[in-house]
């Protein structure tokens, strides 16, 4: 009795949890279904027609000729290529740290730690004048070199070979003549996979939603990322800013528009989560060598 | 039983395998797969960390100048204020984070696979909104007119939108934003570190009478404390660089909250408004040692980076 009372309670808590997470989701999948109007008067989990998803995306399409296409393009590029260069850094860079013998191991190892948890915006202001000392400023690879230090990566793969990888095996290896760079090819990064999977990730989503250093560095609106380019939208709407008013009515972006634009932001991030997934759900620990 | 010709590979095998550790001490092995990883580790760690120090030190003349551009931007008025909220913001966002997070994790292991896994997926799906996107949604959550939770906020005292968004709420509301998108990412890395909790240990301690309650909190939550400490350190690091939230929330409040309200805004402002980058950088030093004091604190207390081997 006193067990199914428990058992009862916990359902109810991860289920209050559960629609604390979904329902704003769901609110958001439904709203471009609906007028702007309809958002107010009819019930917030109803459903409007396919038409007026389609009215909407030509509004949003249509928003300073077809700059919100360009907006994903930008992002795709610049999350990719960085996530691209993580992982051929990264990867490797754990596997040496957690197995190599050089000196300055550890010094690299504390300072990949010091900056990983220093405020990464905090960083953003000396990047910019760095960049700028480079002449870099509003070129792509203003966002793509600072994405590509993922410090949190290289972390994740040190963890996950220093402790789930045993050292006879490597040493076996060895053994069998394969030299350092076969070593690390045939049998280290086979078994990394998760953790591929794990920084992949990671890396590509942190790209996908940093806001603040593309921000700063990037002057052109037809250079934006995504998130950028919401903000952009944001103050272009007369739903939350009144003060546009009659311009709302000429770019012909409100709620709905709003609520469609940020929904197909968020699809890539959906969908290399599917990719990733199953490391993700298994855990960071989960997988490699069974003791 | 091995065959003979493993058995002379054992032979053979064990000594050449330690002589070649032997000499890889000297000659400094795996320092290759380390090299590519490098150029960025200074470019964008190290130097801009050196540079933050050195601009915070000196005037907008190259000059060393002591304390005093700390002291400036300290006594800019719109500095206590900004360093209030992020305080206010990240104590209630790591609190809520600690509490709810590990709570709902061991509730989920004890939980059979299935229904489990359905509930990490269902919590982790606001993760793929960070950023502005996540500001949006909760604009419209936070919007009387259009909100599925309206009845929630005129609990909360308000019908106008504005009124959803005063200034005094908006720590909590960027905790939660901040708890909607970021928990599930971590109930996922917790859970899989419990996953590697070995099974016998937790049978073990059902043998002797232990109930679930008492294994999530006498077992489990030990086992994953170096996860924990790790999570809080991360997430305080994030914290205090509340940028993107109240800068759209700025955007759609017409001024009312504005555009300094988080430090690292402030920092923003003087910068690339007002070309004071020596002030900025001082203000971006402060979050460093906030930053790292916390650090510290954390990983000295639960030995977050001793190395097991």
């Amino acid at each position: 009795m006193r067990l199914l009372t428990l058992r009862g309670l916990r359902l109810l808590v991860l289920a209050v949890f559960a629609v604390f997470f979904v329902a704003p989701m769901l609110w958001l999948l439904l709203a471009p279904t609906k007028a702007d109007n309809a958002l107010v008067t009819s019930n917030p989990f109803a459903f409007g027609s396919f038409h007026q998803i389609v009215l909407a995306w030509n509004h949003l399409d249509g928003f300073s000729s077809h700059i919100y296409r360009r907006w994903i393009e930008n992002s795709l590029l610049y999350a990719v290529s960085a996530t691209l260069i993580v992982l051929a850094t990264a990867i490797p860079a754990g596997y040496g740290l957690a197995f190599g013998t050089f000196r300055g191991r550890k010094a690299i190892l504390t300072l990949t730690l010091v900056v990983m948890i220093m405020p990464a915006a905090a960083l953003v202001l000396p990047i910019f004048l760095e960049l700028n000392a480079l002449k870099l400023i509003g070129s792509v690879f203003s966002v793509i070199l600072p994405f590509a230090f993922y410090p949190f990566g290289v972390y994740i793969a040190y963890i996950y070979y220093s402790t789930t990888m045993p050292r006879d095996v490597l040493d076996a290896a060895r053994i069998d003549g394969c030299g350092e760079w076969t070593t690390f090819r045939r049998i280290a990064l086979p078994l990394a996979k998760p953790v591929i999977a794990l920084v992949l990730f990671f890396s590509f989503v942190a790209d996908w939603n940093n806001f603040f250093l593309p921000y700063a560095v990037l002057a052109k609106s037809s250079q934006y990322p995504i998130q950028v380019g919401l903000s952009n939208l944001l103050s272009s709407t007369p739903s939350f800013n009144p003060a546009v008013g009659g311009g709302g009515q000429q770019v012909n972006i409100f709620r709905p528009e709003l609520a469609l634009a940020t929904l197909i932001a968020v699809v890539p991030v959906l969908l290399v989560f599917m990719l990733s997934q199953r490391s993700l759900v298994r855990g960071l620990l989960g997988g490699g060598v069974k003791q | 039983m091995l065959t003979p010709a493993a058995q002379v590979t054992r032979q053979r095998g064990l000594p050449a395998g330690r002589a070649r550790r032997k000499r890889g001490l000297g000659s400094g092995r795996g320092v290759g797969f380390v090299v590519p990883y490098l150029p960025f580790l200074v470019a964008f760690g190290i130097l801009p960390m050196i540079y933050a120090l050195t601009l915070a030190f000196t005037s907008h003349k190259g000059k060393f100048i002591g304390l005093k551009n700390f002291t400036q931007a300290g006594n800019d008025f719109r500095f206590g204020p900004s360093f209030e909220h992020v305080f206010l913001y990240t104590a209630v966002w790591l609190g809520t984070l600690i509490v709810f997070v590990v709570g709902l994790a061991l509730v989920l292991h004890g939980r059979a696979g299935r229904a489990s896994s359905t509930f990490r997926f269902l919590y982790y799906i606001p993760g793929a909104l960070a950023g502005a996107a996540s500001v949006l949604v909760w604009l419209f959550m936070l919007d009387p007119g259009v909100s599925p939770g309206t009845f929630l906020l005129h609990l909360f005292g308000s019908h106008l939108f504005v009124e959803s968004i005063a200034p005094g709420h908006l720590p909590f509301i960027f905790a939660m934003i901040a708890f909607w998108t970021g928990a599930g990412g971590w109930i996922v890395v917790l859970h899989g570190a419990l996953n590697t909790i070995p099974q016998d240990l937790e049978e073990a301690a059902r043998i002797d009478g232990a109930g679930p309650l008492n294994i999530a909190l006498r077992l489990k939550l030990p086992m994953i404390r170096k996860w924990i400490a790790y999570m809080v350190i991360l997430s305080f690091a994030t914290g205090t660089q509340l940028f993107v939230e109240p800068q759209l929330v700025n955007q759609a409040s017409l001024g009312m909250v504005p555009d300094t309200w988080s430090s690292n805004q402030l920092a923003y402002q003087l910068a690339f408004r007002y070309g004071k980058f020596n002030e900025a950088a001082a203000i971006s030093v402060d979050l460093l040692l906030i930053g790292l004091i916390a650090a510290v604190i954390i990983v000295t207390r639960t030995g977050l980076f001793r190395r097991e081997d």
